[in-house]
């Protein structure tokens, strides 16, 4: 089967669109919320019949909601390997719903159900995980949307509750209130003046923790972190996303400070390492996926800083999404084992780059003349 | 460059530290890095936080007693042995079967074992002490119905606390 992102009217991707607060610092915001059905085991141990009406259920159940009622649904469990990874690259779907470790292979029942910004992962973890994600710094309105479909969803689907512990979940880190708010942030200007290790450390003093471009277990390839409320019990949603919040404001205060630092202190620096990452994207003829990863931080980094006006951030999201492996063989028609996948990713950067370069205004401060 | 610890592996990190206002910069390799403890931005990105038994370490096993004491879960059969292997329970009745530890694991992971968010409507127990809490819940949940125009939600939410009242 290959997977049909026309389903989707904005190919589940409108989060990259850029339109957000501080979108040049943060991509985008995300929420879910994880819940169980009353009276069924939970999915690591339920029995394949069990998943399989656990998740006609939740799809029934999603479809009569005001949001999800046009949503395409995704049977996870019957794709093969290469949906499933672009399914996660695209930040649709997590890890383990994609089954995409050895050790936990795909999860009978696992399904997707799609509409917009917000979905429901089903048979992950949890029963259900609802999910939301949105462009930039929006906390509050990402919880308004979820907030609303949970309500909707709990009306129609009996959950696990219990009236000291909360919303109940498989792994007790998740009760409560089951929410996991994370923001994913670009933070060169912290990593290049190395005070990156000092603000991790005091956000996990504050009881948050961070994460890399795929949530949890993922390594942080290019400066991009993903930050997230670390307890889900004893603090109502509100609290949890305020504090969040503040924390995140913050840190895109010292992201900014630190970048207002390498301008002052070093800005010939500064300008050749982001003028390299864009000669080296622009004109490489291979390019590993990790390579990529770091040399769009540098070019981001010298939008950012108003020193390359030939590409848009939104550009740049978007090539972050299509130079991983899955999109890419997609794209070709390959194999992920496929060797020359260097080379074709270097070819579509290289296409990409030129034509915004060509639309675009030409030439930044200190660009090549 | 090789590192100036064992001499042999190349070196990754140059620690710089500041000593009675002398400066010196040590080149380490990664390994001999983390033996002497020095944490650096790669070591603490190479290895997030990974669940709860990673984060919680030694912590959690400490407060789960050996699976005997505890017996099996009545609806599903997990014991705190499968909990404490997977780091998942099996159902919500776990949650019953094994209260006290797991107040206490709560208690250590959250800092708190209480609820204190939204409020799951359909089953959580009305008795008369939870009744003011859930009308200001309704009430609140109302507000916001009436607020995003979800004109058939607030009539039934509107039912809800009149019955209540």
């Amino acid at each position: 089967m290959t997977l049909d992102f026309s389903l989707l009217p904005d190919g589940g991707m409108s989060w990259l669109d850029a339109s957000g607060p501080h979108s040049d610092v943060v991509l985008s915001t995300r929420i879910r919320l994880a819940r169980n059905l009353q009276g069924k085991a939970f999915t690591g141990r339920a029995q394949p019949d069990d998943l399989e009406s656990a998740r006609d259920q939740l799809v029934a159940a999603g479809r009569d909601t005001t949001a999800l009622k046009d949503g395409a649904v995704f049977h996870v469990d019957g794709m093969e390997r290469l949906d499933r990874l672009l399914l996660h690259e695209r930040h649709m779907i997590s890890r383990e719903l994609a089954g995409l470790e050895r050790a936990q292979p795909v999860r009978h029942g696992a399904a997707l159900l799609t509409c917009g910004d917000l979905g429901l992962m089903i048979n992950e973890e949890d029963h259900v995980r609802l999910q939301v994600l949105r462009s930039g710094f929006a906390l509050s309105q990402a919880y308004t949307d979820i907030e609303q479909l949970d309500t909707e969803l709990g009306t129609r689907i009996p959950v696990a509750f219990h009236p000291e512990f909360g919303y109940l979940t498989a792994c007790p880190t998740n009760a409560g209130t089951g929410l996991r708010a994370s923001v994913l942030i670009h933070l060169p200007g912290l990593v290049l003046t190395k005070e990156i290790g000092r603000v991790l450390q005091g956000l996990a003093q504050v009881g948050l923790t961070f994460r890399g471009l795929y949530g949890e277990g993922s390594e942080v390839v290019g400066n991009f972190f993903q930050l997230s409320n670390q307890t889900t019990l004893g603090k109502s949603e509100g609290d949890l996303l305020e504090h969040l919040g503040t924390m995140v404001r913050q840190v895109v205060e010292y992201e900014e400070q630190a970048r207002a630092v390498l301008q002052r202190e070093a800005p010939a620096v500064i300008a050749d390492k982001v003028w390299r990452a864009y000669g080296l994207l622009r004109y490489a003829r291979s390019l590993s996926f990790e390579e990529t990863m770091n040399l769009l931080s540098g070019v981001r980094l010298g939008v950012g800083l108003n020193l390359i006006h030939d590409v848009s951030v939104y550009t740049l999201n978007k090539l972050l999404i299509f130079t991983q492996p899955a999109h890419l063989a997609e794209r070709e028609g390959s194999a992920l084992s496929d060797p020359e996948l260097p080379v074709s990713r270097a070819n579509h950067v290289r296409r990409v780059l030129e034509s915004d370069a060509a639309r675009g205004v030409s030439g930044g401060d200190g660009g090549p003349s | 460059m090789q590192c100036d610890n064992c001499g042999e592996r190349p070196a990754a990190i140059h620690l710089t530290q500041i000593v009675d206002n002398s400066v010196t910069t040590a080149h380490l390799c990664e390994q001999c890095a983390a033996e002497k403890g020095v944490q650096t931005g790669a070591t603490i990105a190479k290895f997030p936080l990974s669940g709860f038994l990673a984060s919680v370490g030694q912590g959690a096993a400490a407060v789960l007693p050996e699976a005997a004491d505890a017996g099996a879960c009545g609806s599903c059969g997990a014991t705190l042995q499968d909990f404490r292997e997977t780091g998942r329970l099996g159902c919500a009745h776990c949650y019953a079967t094994f209260e006290t530890h797991l107040r206490e694991l709560l208690r250590r992971i959250h800092g708190a074992t209480h609820h204190t968010g939204k409020l799951y409507l359909e089953t959580a127990p009305t008795t008369a002490s939870d009744t003011p809490r859930l009308l200001t819940e309704l009430r609140d949940r109302l507000r916001r119905a009436v607020e995003a125009e979800n004109f058939e939600l607030a009539a039934e939410l509107r039912d809800r606390i009149r019955g209540l009242e």
